[in-house]
């Protein structure tokens, strides 16, 4: 479903903090390319630039550096505002009004408004359209902020740690909802989370980012295909890249990098998880940061003429 | 057809589906012309990824199980194993006679089926079956 068509794009963005002089990067040089139909997990340590990335998405924060480029638009144009929904970790809603009104107003400022969609999500948490906002609990103003966004019809769901306060019953139901979208076609989701369970068979796609950069990005069958473990018996391939070690040279084991061998799914070689994957590169600041092809940025004539390895 | 989702589960979800399709298809509760549930549906119930969903219908498809219809959705087009000839036989009435027997002499359901799984290995002895990829 995802293929050459693109979503959002970075190249070499960067975004400085308005005022700290020294080490103004809160994101730095950043390239990928998130192709539309994909679920993409944003994942990171906290403080990593998780939740800027997805509001400079959102349009919300404007790139100082470099392009980011969302549905075929500059980030920061207005044209494609009405194809995108963006749920912040803000919570805030306006607590006065009543979750009807909520819906209402949302009516009065949508085109593609469909009531329907917001009630599938409110009704997973018995959310009473009669209780203002103010009075819900933390899970059930999560819920109407996720029901606003999806009422909306989105191209693009920008979803920053949409799951953290909802309780284990309805996280997977809500999950659920909000992708089915994307197996109808046209709706591309990034979001954000350190939960990694959170993520597991929902996202086809994940980028790591750390301390403002880009760790390691591509589809999760690609990037788990391209590392494995070494033993202290196995010899290390000219083409590996470590990435992690453990013990001694002689004595340890590795987890190596290998993109250019014959690596497939169900082949003899020790896989690591994706948890055990992201917590390497978090754990190896100095191991080179990976882009796999699906989504390095596409290749184009002018500035760039090179895709970016 | 609702399929359940194991996760944490050594086999990967896509070939959870394809597996459960195949168990549907062996028990005749899906049939030629039955209609799978939609990517969609399957979605929304296990909040598991469409391509997911997608790759486990192509296997179907390649194995010549399943067929997709353009805008209709996907479609069996084969059984598997012999629903027809255990729909006329009685087989299963007996087994499930053999069943509630069993369980009136105190067996559970543990004790049952390692029973039945005894007298299968031993009339039916497995044949070699090529390595799956994991």
């Amino acid at each position: 479903m995802t293929g050459r068509r693109t979503a959002v794009e970075a190249l070499g963005l960067g975004i400085r903090h308005p005022r700290r002089a020294n080490d103004p990067h809160l994101l730095a040089d950043c390239s990928f390319r998130v192709p539309t139909g994909a679920v993409c997990g944003v994942v990171g340590p906290n403080g990593a630039g998780k939740s800027l990335l997805l509001s400079a998405a959102a349009g919300l924060v404007r790139p100082t550096e470099g392009r980011l480029t969302v549905l075929g638009q500059p980030s920061d144009s207005e044209t494609m505002l009405a194809d995108i929904a963006h749920v912040d970790q803000e919570r805030s809603l306006y607590r006065q009004l009543k979750v009807a009104e909520l819906l209402d107003s949302g009516r009065s400022l949508n085109a593609r408004w469909d009531r329907a969609r917001a009630q599938e999500l409110l009704d997973l948490g018995r959310v009473p359209l009669t209780a203002r906002a103010g009075t819900l609990s933390g899970g059930q103003r999560t819920l109407v902020r996720l029901a606003l966004a999806h009422a909306t019809t989105p191209r693009l769901l920008l979803l920053d740690e949409p799951l953290a306060d909802l309780d284990p019953f309805v996280r997977r139901a809500v999950m659920g909802l909000l992708l089915a979208d994307v197996a109808d076609g046209d709706c591309t989701v990034l979001l954000s989370s350190h939960v990694l369970a959170d993520l597991d068979e929902a996202a086809d796609h994940l980028l790591l980012i750390d301390a403002g950069r880009v760790r390691l990005a591509g589809q999760t069958t690609e990037l788990l295909a391209a590392h494995r473990y070494l033993g202290p018996a196995d010899r290390m391939p000219d083409s590996a890249e470590p990435v992690e070690l453990h013990g001694s040279a002689s004595h340890g084991t590795a987890l190596v990098r290998i993109t250019d061998g014959p690596a497939r799914p169900g082949d003899e070689y020790d896989h690591p998880t994706l948890e055990e994957l992201v917590i390497a590169y978090v754990r190896s600041p100095r191991a080179d940061s990976w882009l796999a092809p699906s989504m390095r940025p596409m290749p184009r004539t002018g500035l760039i003429a090179e895709p970016i390895a | 057809m609702e399929y359940r989702l194991r996760r944490g589960s050594s086999m990967p979800a896509y070939q959870q589906i394809v597996q459960q399709t195949e168990q549907a298809l062996r028990l005749g509760l899906l049939r030629p012309g039955d209609k799978l549930p939609t990517a969609r549906h399957v979605v929304a119930a296990t909040a598991i990824n469409p391509n997911t969903v997608l790759r486990a219908y192509q296997e179907l498809q390649r194995a010549g199980l399943v067929e997709s219809r353009q805008g209709l959705g996907t479609f069996v087009v084969r059984s598997l194993g012999r629903a027809e000839t255990i729909a006329g036989s009685g087989l299963r009435e007996e087994l499930d006679a053999w069943v509630d027997r069993a369980a009136e002499l105190g067996l559970d359901r543990e004790d049952v089926l390692a029973l039945a799984g005894a007298a299968v290995d031993a009339r039916l002895p497995q044949q070699a079956e090529p390595e799956l990829p994991r």
